[in-house]
Formats: structure tokens, sequence, C-alpha cells
């Protein structure tokens, strides 16, 4: 039960990119097709969950018995950054097929914010490294949804007249909020 | 020296970062729920970038092209750790306020955008002035962001009451929805000005005009991928 709460919570009241502003780039820069949208949303989720493990593993076992903690930062987008490059090396030797449909998007992951959000907020939020994981799962599988109903949208709205001004950014930020206006209603869920 | 102040001044509002370069969106939203808080981050991300680029620019012979991106990463972390640091000694109070988005400031491409389109190319003394100019202009258009949403969500300026206890706060400003509504106005707003002013000026502005977030270069990538993409749906042979 706890464990469905946590999943409830962090895909729909708390969506990481809709009620936490984590990843506003990709949202914004990957979401013109469905298709990319996917690819990025589920590349986000193959790395998040990976990160986590990974930088929770080394703050137990590095940097709290070295006593390293106020290098967190530094430690974890370097741990991101190798890993996201070893992540690519391994895909495109061993799994051609999944670097195929998920290798384009690896490199822009490494500053997507989202990753390194989540691999820091588990540490403020006290997780062990079970929920970590799963927080993980959740915090991206939330993080998926939001840019693939965006990417929907935008598919919709290349067909209709919008004023100038108004066009690209603008308006996916308006309608990002419209969006997370609706999400806000999930909060009386739990 | 005229080039010098140049650098400096374009980031001040020809080329405002949050809203006409459109980088940094994460801060620029989680943050601004009321000005001051919007202000301690501008003046982070001041300090940061342009030691990050004074930086950059002065290593900028020595890094191979390879692992640039993974240099700029580093050198801009141990930055953010400096500010982390100092923010808990200095102002606890807005450290907690701003949470996860003190170390997320390494991954903010506005550092990284002006690594790569700035300090990368360009000697250390121009360099400070993009980066100050950048982060002074980032610090303006939060604090403005920030004022705004404090305002209409608030009722207060700085934590200072403005219309006394008959004003019924419009709390859809300081919640989620209202900084993406928020920002996407003003940013509205500020491509209808351009619009007008090329309009004025005579000059034909290009029909696919967009604010692009010119500096991260990942639409631009996206773009090609789906038309990649296009090109394989269509000629499935090849694939």
């Amino acid at each position: 039960m706890e464990i469905f709460l946590l999943f409830i919570s962090a895909i729909f009241v708390n969506n990481i990119l809709l009620a936490q502003y984590l990843g506003n780039c990709p949202y914004l820069g990957c979401s013109k097709e469905k298709g990319v949208a996917i690819g990025m949303g589920a590349a986000v989720i193959f790395v998040t969950v990976l990160a986590t493990v990974f930088t929770y593993l080394f703050q137990q076992y590095v940097m709290v018995p070295f006593q390293l903690e106020y290098l967190q930062t530094i430690f974890f987008i370097l741990i991101i950054a190798a890993l996201v490059q070893f992540v690519e090396m391994f895909l495109k030797k061993m799994v051609p097929p999944l670097y195929k449909s998920l290798g384009i998007f690896l490199p822009l992951i490494t500053t997507n914010c989202a990753v390194l959000g989540v691999a820091i907020l588990v540490h403020r939020l006290e997780f062990d490294l079970w929920t970590s994981f799963l927080y993980s799962i959740a915090a991206s599988a939330g993080f998926l949804l939001a840019i693939v109903l965006m990417a929907g949208i935008r598919e919709r709205l290349a067909l209709c007249r919008i004023p100038r001004s108004m066009q690209g950014i603008p308006n996916g930020l308006i309608m990002a909020g419209i969006m997370s206006l609706s999400f806000l209603a999930f909060k009386g869920m739990i | 020296m005229a080039t010098v102040m140049q650098e400096f001044t374009k980031g001040l509002w020809k080329e405002l970062p949050p809203f006409r370069l459109v980088l940094g969106l994460c801060p620029t939203l989680a943050v601004t729920t009321n000005a001051e808080n919007g202000l301690g981050m501008g003046l982070a991300v001041i300090f940061v970038l342009a030691l990050s680029n004074v930086l950059i620019s002065l290593v900028r012979n020595i890094i191979p092209k390879k692992v640039r991106i993974v240099c700029f990463i580093a050198i801009a972390a141990s930055l953010v750790v400096a500010v982390e640091m100092l923010m808990q000694a200095y102002a606890y109070g807005l450290y907690q306020q701003l949470g996860i988005f003190v170390p997320l400031i390494v991954v903010n491409c506005i550092i990284l955008g002006r690594a790569e389109a700035f300090a990368g190319k360009n000697p250390p003394l121009a360099s400070l002035a993009d980066g100050l100019g950048m982060g002074l202009g980032f610090t303006f258009s939060l604090t403005f962001l920030g004022g705004i949403r404090e305002i209409l969500g608030v009722g207060e300026i700085f934590g200072v009451g403005l219309f006394g206890p008959s004003f019924h706060p419009f709390t859809f400003m300081v919640q989620a929805p209202g900084a993406f509504v928020c920002l996407g106005l003003i940013l509205a707003g500020m491509n209808y000005l351009s619009v007008w002013q090329a309009k004025r000026a005579g000059v034909q502005l290009d029909p696919h005009f967009d604010a692009g977030c010119s500096g991260c270069g990942a639409c631009k990538m996206m773009d090609q991928i789906a038309a990649q993409k296009k090109l394989e749906r269509m000629n499935p042979a090849q694939g």
C-alpha cells in the first residue's frame, strides 16, 4: 500500500515536471513529436534509475565513511556524466537495438536537471535504497507521462492558427501551466 | 574597452537570459514564489557564472575538444559547492528556501550555454563581462517574475504588505501553474515587442521565428532526430 501511495504521489501529485519544475529544457525542446517524446522519456527513466542507485551506493559506502558529504554535488554530477558515457558505450556494443532507439538521447541527459534532481532529492527525503529505487522509477515515469501528453497536444496544435508572438515556447509554457493546474487537482487524492 | 562594455550590456536587455535566450528555465520557474528568493538565486548564479566564465576562458586552449563538456561541468560543480558552503554559512534561511535548486545550478543551461557559446572562444576579460552581464540580467528577470507573483499571489513585495486587509490574494500565482502561465505571458510579451520593433525599423523577421534556447542546442538536435525518423518511416527499406 505504501508503495502504491509513493507511486501515485510521485507520478501525479508531485509530478517532477509540473509540480517540482525539474527537466524543463527537454520538456519544451523535445515535445514536438510523440515518437521523440517517448524515446526521450524512456531514456530518462533508464538513466535516472541507474544514476539514483549508483549515487546512493556511492554516498553510502564512499562519501559517508570518508566524510565527504559536502562534495555531494560535484561527485554526483561526475558520476552521472561518467555513467551516461558508459551506458552509451555498453548499449552500443551489447544491445544495438536498444542503442538505436535510446542512444541519441543519452548525451543530452547528462545536463537534464531531473536526473541530478532525483539523485539529490532521495537524500533530502532520507529514503532507503529500496524506496529510492522505487521513487526514481515513479518520478521518471511522471516525466514520461508529462512529456508524452505535451507532445500529443503539440501535434494537434501544429494545425491551429496561433498569434505569432505566442508561437513556440510561450505557448508551450502556458499549456504546461494548464496541465499543471489539472495535476494540482490530484492533491486531494492523498 | 568598448567591446567589453558591449559584452556586459548585452545580457541586460538584448540577450536577457531567461526571457530572450530562454536559458535556465527550471530555477526561473521554481524559486520565484517571491522577489527575495528570485534575488538570492540570481546572486548565486552571478557568482558561479562570472567565475566559471573566467576559469573556462583561461583553460579554453588547454582542454581537448572532446572532453570539454565534462571539464565545464567539473568547473561549474566546484564553484557551486563553494556557493553552497557560503550560503550555509551566511544565508542559511535562503539556502533552505531554495532547496535543491542550489546544487542544481550545475546543470542550469545558462552556465553551460555561456561556456559553449562565449567563454570557450573568448579572452578572460570579455568572458567576465559576459558572465556578469548575463548574471545581472538573470537576477533582474528572476526578481521581476518573483515580484509579479508575490504581488498578485500574496499581496506583498519583499515581504512588505501593499494592499491592506481587503485584498484577496490570487493564490494561483504562487503555485506551480501560476509560474508557467506567468513566464509564458512574459515571453509572449517580449516576442511581441521584438516583432513590433522589427516592423517599425522596417526589417523583415524570419518567418520561422522562434524564441529558441540557442545556447544549449538540444532543440536543434531533436528536430534533426525527428526529421531523420520521418525519413526512416518513409523509406523503411533502407532501415
